[in-house]
């Protein structure tokens, strides 16, 4: 806009132009501002799954600096006198004190508690959903795997964040997920009571642990939360948002709106409506109400002891884990907790952050790509997607078996025991099935361009036959259906020497599994079928 | 009487003392004394409960109830069998929990006496728990008016008790929880306060027995205190997602939430068009 020099009329607008021009004089800043913010971004809904968790991590940081004037975050014993009656003349720590005196007798507080947690649970089920979105489309693919990595470094930063925020009150509910990790480090083989020791400064609980997790979940996650959102944005804006396929969206263009004035508009209103849902959830839907756990003491628990859900899963591995241990050499390992709590997740955790390179090694696909995969075109890692989620969903479940035992009149021990089973059978078919699926709805999209949209009227010819008449659909749509890259047309198909000894042969079968497709409709069949068509 | 004849007297019976018939004899009058002193104490009125009298027209009446309603499976004398256990020393307190709240008569078997409309009214109960008591003293039935759960519980400690003994099973809130096999601690909300003191004094079904000695009258009665505080407690901070930890409220962020978030983007998403 400075550049056409058009001087404007109005007081209002000279004014702006006048500041505009002083800060141009001193920073230069109009040749960054009009190129970024005309820059381009592709609208789908999905595209705004980050932006809902960059919301609520804001969310969480205006609301958890709140938090803070009144935390006390010490373990020290204190004599509750507050407001909350039924608590009253109870000897606790001041972590518990100081947060049931936050949610009653500071105005707001408990609203602003609620806002926080229901904020975190918000930004960790977008991080997930995000996640899916990115994986499903193939959005990690070159150049944007360094991208993918920081998104998985933020989940698993999320989680531990979560962790320890909710660890902080030290009620009952939480000193039982402490005691929970306590235990876990110390299932790390030989090192383990060394580590736990130097975590808790002393045998559990002592009084150390809650300041620690305190300095952790105010300062370094945050820090590190800001740092890896900040490279995560500006990867997205130096390598441009994906966009889906269609006409006129290459690999080498974006199709979309600009930022000033749309997306500016979008986005800021949609931080308030993120804003406004974790309200009123804050508002109407009890969250983590401490007061009715107690004060943490190592003696107690409650019946149905769960984590937040991100912690679930982790949960249920350790609930279905059989009774294994072993005794060698002066060490116990306990296997019960050691596999479900460390080694499965770990394996977990390594697989999907080198998904994709791994998936490029399987494929052998090293192009670039900006145009995203619509999810049935590449069965293979959509079927391992919900197999994924399949095992997580089972493992959940588990987290919560006692919970859905007397809800639904089941059996805790038969609950487990279908996990236990299920976590290793519900997988493949899932796999199975859904692989069936995509190439199934990948012949319905060959079907749907080759004969056209069924509409659903019958129509009687002279001759007495019954026919459903069939609507060709819009051009647009057939691109949109047929662009997709066919397997024979990558550029370097594996090359031989790749593929020997018993890694190339395995390599070899995951490309053909990987490459698995429904032929998508050509032109030529178009035409041939033109011709005999009604 | 001289000297002699009681030195002749003394020597007679020290040498009874060491006749062999002596330590038998002994032993028999020991227990005898041990015995009467035992059945007069006994009989003496105690905190247990005054067996009412075996011929009580309450207890006859009680002892047809169960006849007809009960010994097919405790047995014609209460004395228990191969699928319920004897009912002899049980006591009033148990009869009222468990017949008073519709557990017994069982309907089913498989997993473990569920809560159901009571099948006799509490003047039948009645005369069956006095019939239980009549066979052998045990802990007597309460009534709601007799616990002075207001006046002496107190409703914080009542709290602290309740978490170190019964939310391990009850839930930290005594919303209820699973135990193994299907059997499950049931949910305490609503539960009239003698039921919940005849429990913890007969300790029925999964549940262990809290004596007096464990658990004193008072501390119980704070318990109830607590319980009547929590089921009438407003629920602070907006619906209470059934009092069962975070569980519920994953399921709300994965649904309301996410879906309500999912929801506007697409809305904004089909704006733009």
């Amino acid at each position: 806009m400075a550049d056409k020099k058009t001087s404007p009329t109005t007081r209002t607008g000279k004014l702006a132009a006048g500041a505009a021009n002083y800060a141009d004089d001193r920073l230069g800043s109009a040749g960054y501002l009009k190129k970024n913010l005309n820059k381009i971004f592709p609208d789908h809904w999905s595209f705004m799954l980050g932006e809902v968790c960059l919301y609520s991590f804001v969310i969480l940081l205006l609301s958890g600096t709140f938090l803070t004037f009144w935390f006390d975050p010490s373990q020290r014993d204190v004599v509750y006198q507050g407001a909350y009656t039924p608590l009253s003349g109870v000897s606790m720590s001041a972590a518990y004190a100081s947060t049931l005196h936050l949610s009653f007798d500071v105005r707001g507080g408990l609203l602003m508690r609620q806002i926080h947690h229901w904020a975190a649970l918000i930004f960790m089920v977008a991080i997930v959903v995000h996640l899916f979105r990115v994986f499903f489309t193939g959005a990690f693919r070159k150049p944007r795997e360094t991208n993918w990595l920081i998104g998985i470094g933020l989940l698993t930063f999320g989680i531990i964040e979560g962790f320890l925020g909710y660890s902080l009150p030290d009620d009952l509910l939480s000193g039982t997920g402490i005691r929970i990790a306590e235990a876990i480090l110390q299932a790390i083989p030989v090192v383990g009571s060394y580590l736990a020791f130097f975590a808790f400064g002393g045998p559990f609980p002592g009084t150390s642990f809650i300041p620690r997790v305190y300095m952790v979940h105010i300062l370094l996650l945050p820090a590190l939360f800001l740092a890896l959102i900040t490279v995560h944005l500006m990867m997205v804006w130096y390598q441009k948002h994906t966009q889906f396929p269609g006409p006129g969206r290459k690999e080498s263009n974006v199709v979309g709106y600009p930022l000033m004035p749309v997306y500016m508009a979008k986005a800021g209103g949609f931080f308030f409506i993120v804003f406004g849902v974790t309200a009123f959830l804050g508002a109407v839907a009890s969250i983590n109400p401490i007061w009715l756990y107690g004060p943490y003491t190592p003696g107690q628990i409650s019946a149905g002891s769960q984590p937040d859900w991100y912690m679930g899963w982790l949960d249920g591995l350790v609930r279905m884990a059989p009774p294994l241990e072993t005794h060698w050499l002066g060490h116990t390992i306990s296997w019960n907790i050691l596999l479900p709590s460390l080694v499965l997740p770990g394996l977990i955790f390594v697989g999907m952050t080198f998904y994709p390179f791994i998936e490029a090694w399987i494929s052998g696909d090293h192009r670039e790509h900006h145009l995203l995969d619509r999810p049935r075109n590449v069965p293979n890692r959509t079927a391992l997607g919900a197999m994924s989620i399949a095992f997580m969903v089972i493992a959940l479940a588990n987290g919560g078996n006692d919970i859905i035992a007397t809800h639904f009149h089941l059996t805790i021990n038969g609950i487990m025991w279908f996990t236990r089973i299920g976590l290793f059978t519900v997988p493949p078919i899932v796999f199975i099935i859904t692989k069936r699926v995509c190439l199934s709805l990948q012949r319905a999209d060959r079907d749907l361009v080759l004969h056209g949209r069924e509409t659903g009227r019958l129509v009687m010819l002279p001759s007495g036959e019954m026919i459903e008449v069939h609507e060709p659909i819009s051009d647009a749509r057939k691109w949109t259906l047929t662009q997709h890259q066919q397997p024979e047309a990558l550029p370097a198909p594996l090359p031989e020497e790749a593929l020997v000894g018993w890694k190339g042969k395995l390599r070899k079968r995951m490309n053909e599994a990987h490459n698995v497709q429904v032929p998508a409709a050509t032109l030529s069949e178009l035409k041939e079928l033109g011709d005999s068509h009604h | 009487m001289t000297i002699m004849n009681m030195k002749k007297r003394m020597k007679k019976i020290s040498a009874l003392r060491r006749k062999r018939i002596a330590g038998p004899i002994l032993v028999v009058a020991a227990l005898f004394t041990i015995g009467t002193a035992f059945g007069v104490a006994s009989a003496l009125p105690s905190a247990q409960q005054t067996p009412a009298s075996a011929t009580s027209p309450l207890v006859s009446q009680g002892k047809a109830i169960f006849l007809r309603g009960c010994s097919s499976c405790h047995g014609l004398n209460a004395e228990g069998g191969s699928i319920a256990p004897a009912l002899i020393g049980v006591g009033g307190a148990a009869v009222d929990f468990q017949v008073g709240t519709g557990r017994m008569p069982m309907a089913d078997m498989s997993m473990q006496a569920m809560q159901k409309k009571p099948l006799y009214d509490p003047a039948q109960t009645a005369a069956l728990a006095a019939y239980i008591s009549s066979l052998a003293p045990g802990p007597a039935s309460v009534t709601n008016e007799n616990l002075n759960w207001e006046r002496d519980g107190n409703i914080a400690q009542g709290g602290q008790l309740f978490r170190t003994n019964c939310a391990m099973c009850h839930n930290f809130a005594g919303q209820g929880g699973a135990l193994t096999n299907g059997k499950y601690a049931p949910s305490l909300m609503g539960v009239e306060p003698k039921y919940v003191y005849e429990a913890m004094v007969t300790g029925p079904q999964s549940m262990p027995k809290f004596t007096d000695a464990t658990i004193t009258p008072q501390e119980k009665l704070s318990i109830i205190s607590w319980l009547q505080s929590a089921n009438h407690e407003q629920n602070q901070g907006g619906a209470s997602l059934g009092r069962v930890g975070p569980f519920t409220e994953g399921l709300v962020a994965w649904t309301l939430a996410i879906g309500l978030l999912i929801g506007v983007s697409t809305w904004l998403a089909l704006k733009a068009k």
